[in-house]
């Protein structure tokens, strides 16, 4: 974490967030059954390329990666934005499939948002796509204290469910192909190391060569800036989130003995207190 | 985003189905009512739904002073596009400062499309809110009576607040169970006031096919707050006692296998190893000996509490507050202390 309380994502590892792997799953499912393709999407410093790899791997047809340093420090609203640039940007669509929450934040808004920004209606907590016929996805989603099933018109933004579904694991065969799959970002990196004495032109003029090559072999992830997607900046980053981090608070617990406290009302008033100061009771 | 409006009322959204209004939002109206006091403005409630005889009225007893409703046959079953619609219409016709849901199914699918559309700062899950100065670390201004929005994070060990400056109206979910609810009081005075607003039959796009409610159940696991008695309660009569701890406290009610075997309380309460395993931030384990197969099921709680007459009891060793003391004088005073600790 950041002095500012903002996340300093470029030090964690880029994980899967589970409930997109269902996500995938089930956009990976309706393309089996019915045809089209799977574009994945994710918005992330360079090194998240080994999600779209990963996405690859599981049967993907595509990964897009929007990486922009101006798009660091986004909040749900702003991060909503961009993907939704980038799906204008990727085409045309019948679904867009998110996970309905990822374990850093859990704030379930990215999806619903996305959809806003989209002009969409949306499908909360998928639990089970029944089917796709004329353009209407039957959808059957679980709100907690029951479920129901409604029909929905594409395009649509659907949130999935980890319990909808159990992901399919890599296949071997596409793992030997797209473990070569690379961003260009990865491969001027690559670039940089092979050819460290020759001049930045001659490395420029490398690294666009093995882009065309590898975009030729299918084996480039796009790597979009946020002026490729032609978003706007002011609703990007820090510019475009609203929500600001004012106080971060770790939670020590420590559990040595008990604290006695007397059975009396002052004693009893002295332990609420203290449970509304440690934030324990609201 | 709308303008930054200082007299803005405090709204919650009175989530409904089927007439009946949600535990989270009836809770709602008290912090509602209690952050209004706080910024001298009124509390308000937007009601969207179909047949609601008798909600209005119930939300004022909570608290609530101006209920906005809006009746449509299209609207007895929740659907995001028209209820984001209402919401929307009514944020730009009466500019609110603060607008809350709870962090419900529904609260977490309409909250963020609706803050969207307004681009408006957005916080889920909150468990506390409160009002504050604050100031802005990069331009140094201070700005007046913010909400801060308070959640965990990162699984919980972390406590974040949140605010958003000048994008309002300030939004958030709150978890159900955080909030005690409040005494109604029939008496309340407040006013209804009926909306009309044209919703387009295109908003109405996703048919609803099948529906199925299930009872609610006990939601231990979920609770952020657990009371639990056991044998040393003594009868089902005073179990009303662990009723009461719970709902002034706004958590759920446990129970050990000898209050189960008692007959103080059904079966889907029991906590420990036959029954459900529970970690809340805070466990009052109440006339219970914290037999190890108990234990099992609650010892990973943040915050325990132990009330046992005998100091000798087990439940004492796992415990971070002990309290010697009978039951039925100690939760009084429990129930007292936190009737007044605001
Ligand atoms: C296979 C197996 C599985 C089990 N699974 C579970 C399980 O899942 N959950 C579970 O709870 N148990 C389980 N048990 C039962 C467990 O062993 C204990 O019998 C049970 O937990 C006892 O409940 P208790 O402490 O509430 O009651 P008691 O043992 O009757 O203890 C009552 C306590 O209340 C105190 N007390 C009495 N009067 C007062 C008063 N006025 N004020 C304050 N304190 C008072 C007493 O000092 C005593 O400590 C299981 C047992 C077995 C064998
Ligand atoms: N940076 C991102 N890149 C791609 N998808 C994202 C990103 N952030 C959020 N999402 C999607 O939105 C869902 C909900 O995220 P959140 O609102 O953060 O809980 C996730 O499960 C993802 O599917």
């Amino acid at each position: 974490m950041r002095d500012d309380g903002t996340v300093n994502r470029a030090a964690l590892p880029a994980i899967f967030n589970p409930e997109d792997l269902n996500a995938l799953e089930t956009a990976l499912e309706v393309r089996d059954a019915y045809g089209g393709t799977v574009t994945a999407i994710s918005m992330g410093p360079p090194k998240a390329a080994d999600i779209l790899r990963a996405c690859l791997f599981r049967g993907a047809d595509r990964g897009v990666l929007i990486t922009d340093r101006r798009a660091a420090a986004s909040d749900t609203l702003a991060t909503s934005y961009i993907l939704s640039r980038a799906v204008r940007t990727v085409g045309r669509f019948d679904f867009v499939f998110a996970g309905r929450q990822a374990i850093d934040g859990d704030t379930a808004q990215v999806g619903p948002q996305c959809a806003e920004k989209l002009g969409i209606p949306q499908v909360t907590y998928l639990e089970q796509m029944i089917h796709v016929k004329d353009g209407i996805a039957r959808i059957r989603r679980n709100f907690g204290d029951g479920w129901e099933v409604v029909d929905a018109p594409v395009p649509l933004l659907v949130t999935v469910l980890g319990s909808a579904n159990r992901p399919r694991p890599s296949a071997a065969r596409r793992v030997m192909r797209y473990k070569r799959a690379q961003i260009e970002a990865e491969v001027a990196a690559e670039v940089k190391a092979e050819l460290g004495s020759a001049s930045e032109d001659e490395r420029n003029a490398e690294t666009a060569r093995r882009v065309k090559e590898l975009a030729a072999s299918g084996l480039l992830i796009d790597q979009w800036s946020l002026d490729d997607i032609g978003a706007d900046l002011s609703r990007c980053g820090l510019a475009g989130s609203p929500t600001k981090v004012y106080r971060v608070q770790s939670i020590v617990l420590t559990k040595e003995g008990y604290t006695e406290i007397p059975a009396t009302e002052e004693g009893i008033r002295q332990m609420i207190h203290e449970l509304v100061v440690d934030r324990t009771l609201g | 985003m709308i303008e930054v409006n200082r007299a803005g009322e405090v709204w919650v959204f009175a989530e409904q189905q089927d007439g009946v209004l949600h535990d989270c939002a009836l809770e709602l109206c008290g912090k509602a009512r209690q952050l209004a006091d706080e910024l001298g403005v009124k509390a308000g409630a937007v009601l969207p739904g179909a047949q609601m005889a008798g909600l209005a009225e119930r939300l004022i007893a909570q608290g609530i002073d101006n209920v906005y409703v809006i009746e449509d046959p299209r609207l007895a079953h929740f659907q995001t596009l028209p209820y984001a619609r209402v919401l929307c219409h009514l944020i730009e016709k009466h500019t609110p400062q603060i607008v809350l849901f709870g962090a419900t199914a529904m609260g977490r699918d309409l909250a963020p499309r609706v803050a969207s559309e307004m681009r408006a700062g957005m916080t889920a899950d909150c468990t506390d809110l409160e009002i504050k100065d604050v100031e802005d670390p990069r331009t140094k201004e201070v700005h007046k009576n913010l909400l801060l929005q308070i959640r965990p994070a990162f699984g919980g060990n972390i406590i974040a607040t949140i605010v958003n400056y000048d994008w309002w109206p300030q939004m958030a979910t709150v978890r159900e169970g955080v909030i005690p609810l409040m005494e109604p009081d029939a008496a309340r005075q407040g006013n209804i006031i009926p909306e009309p607003i044209k919703l387009d039959d295109s908003l109405f796009v996703i048919k609803l096919v099948e529906r199925h409610v299930e009872e609610r159940r006990v939601n231990l696991k979920g609770a952020r707050v657990i009371v639990a008695g056991g044998g040393g309660i003594g009868s089902r009569e005073n179990f009303r006692l662990i009723h009461n701890l719970a709902a002034a406290i706004g958590g759920a009610v446990g129970a050990s296998r000898a209050a189960v075997d008692g007959g103080y309380i059904g079966k889907e309460h029991q906590v420990g190893q036959t029954g459900t395993t529970v970690r809340p931030a805070l466990y009052i384990a109440a006339g219970i000996s914290g037999a190890v197969q108990h234990r099992a099921g609650m010892e990973e709680s943040a915050k325990i509490i132990a009330i046992n007459t005998d100091k000798d009891a087990p439940i004492f060793s796992v415990s971070h507050y002990g309290i010697v003391g009978d039951v039925k004088k100690v939760i009084p005073m429990m129930i007292k202390a936190l009737k007044e600790r605001r």
